[in-house]
């Protein structure tokens, strides 16, 4: 029989298939739990939380609100920077890979303590 | 007896004569004779943070404008112009305030010998407002000016809160960049540095790269800005750039404490870190020497 000749075939390479989408959705699922994910508010004139400890080589995402106004994060030592918008969750993705501490400053100007609106990611081996 | 260049031609009647100085220099004696005439010098004042209260700092916060004033007014030669390059006031959220404090800076200075005096914002004066305020007494944040063959270019870098130029500023200086010459003697006057002395502690323009790309064909251009309250100099290929000293607080220099913060006051040496400066244009060599004063008028 012309169909039965090709059932064998097909069931396997279906199992092969389901395997091959299972590994991926794992696998995805094992990245984001590995993911970590840091919640920082932004408010005249300081962050929440203002120093942040995180692992080397472990996927960061920052999770960022304003809970006033614009505000920036600027943190040039890691690279990474990003406008913050009240009313808006602005998440910025990376994978910090140098240990150290490193200095993050609001860079939107935003008032009278502006400038003392800073904070640090130590990144820990 | 001795006839210089200059009577020479005034005797000759000469409009403008060109000599073959040496191979291949060819020199218009008229216009080399203009020039030097034209040499001129200006002061630049800056960061005077008119407003600001903090006796640790500076306890004579409410005298130290009148005295660079009075110090500018003593100068024995008086400048061609004077420019304040920004943060004319200290910040306030308070509208009424912000308008308080630009009011009575603009009658300080109006004490000034020389009226030809021009303004440009700092953040502290424009940076919550994007410049609403500080227009209302000073028309606008950024234009430009000719003076005897110099072009000066005044970019607001603060106005916009994000410390950029912005686009249409941006077109805006490329627009008037294209009437140029490119030997066109160039001045530019900006709050910010245009390039990335510091941006851990905020000292950059984050677009100031493109300004500086499109000024980078013309053979003669120095900018002069403030923000840093310090003075300090860069090279951006032959671009110069010269920070001047403020007149509230000196702030400490790039990167040599953890945490910006002003300098303390010094008892023993008032008014240290602060002060203003004289620029001498020498308009033919396209060079401008610069010269330190302390807020008292001492010479640095």
């Amino acid at each position: 029989m012309k169909t039965g000749k090709h059932v064998i075939p097909i069931l396997i390479l279906s199992i092969f298939l389901l395997v091959a989408i299972l590994h991926c959705i794992g696998g995805y699922a094992i990245a984001s739990e590995k993911e970590m994910v840091v919640q920082i508010t932004a408010k005249k004139f300081e962050y929440s939380p203002k120093d942040i400890k995180v692992k080397k080589n472990v996927p960061l995402v920052l999770e960022f609100t304003s809970l006033d106004r614009l505000h920036g994060f600027n943190c040039p030592g890691l690279g990474i920077r990003s406008d913050i918008f009240p009313g808006k969750t602005t998440r910025l993705r990376f994978i910090p890979s140098k240990a150290g501490t490193y200095p993050f400053h609001c860079d939107n100007f935003c008032g009278t303590g502006h400038e003392g609106m800073t904070g640090t990611i130590t990144v820990e081996d | 007896m001795k006839i210089d260049r200059r009577e020479f031609l005034k005797l000759a009647g000469i409009g403008s004569v060109i000599f073959v100085a040496g191979p291949g220099i060819l020199l218009d004696v008229t216009e080399a004779a203009k020039s030097e005439k034209d040499d001129f010098f200006f002061v630049q004042l800056s960061d005077t943070h008119w407003g600001f209260a903090g006796p640790d700092v500076n306890p004579d916060a409410a005298g130290t404008l009148k005295k660079a004033v009075a110090a500018v007014n003593r100068l024995t030669k008086q400048p061609d112009f004077v420019m304040f390059t920004g943060d004319l006031t200290h910040v306030t959220e308070d509208e009424k305030e912000r308008r308080k404090r630009l009011s009575e800076f603009r009658s300080i200075v109006s004490e000034l010998k020389v009226k030809n005096v021009r303004f440009m914002p700092g953040e502290h004066d424009a940076g919550l407002d994007k410049g609403k305020a500080f227009k209302e007494f000073f028309e606008t944040t950024h234009y430009t000016f000719d003076h005897k063959g110099v072009h000066f270019i005044v970019l607001d870098n603060v106005s916009d809160p994000t410390s950029s130029i912005g686009e249409t500023q941006l077109a805006w200086l490329s627009g008037d960049l294209k009437r140029l010459d490119k030997g066109a003697r160039i001045v530019v006057f900006t709050h910010r540095p245009l390039f990335d002395l510091y941006p851990d502690w905020d000292w950059h323009t984050r677009d100031g790269s493109k300004a500086i790309d499109m000024l980078m064909p013309f053979l003669n251009v120095t900018v002069f800005y403030g923000h840093i309250h310090q003075e300090h100099h860069h090279e951006t290929g032959h671009i110069a750039h010269h920070a001047a000293k403020g007149l509230m607080y000196p702030l400490p220099a790039p990167d040599s404490v953890p945490k910006k913060q002003p300098v303390h006051w010094d008892n023993t040496a008032p008014y240290k870190g602060l002060g203003f400066r004289r620029i001498n244009a020498d308009v033919k060599k396209g060079n401008y020497d610069i010269a330190e004063f302390g807020v008292r008028g001492e010479r640095l």
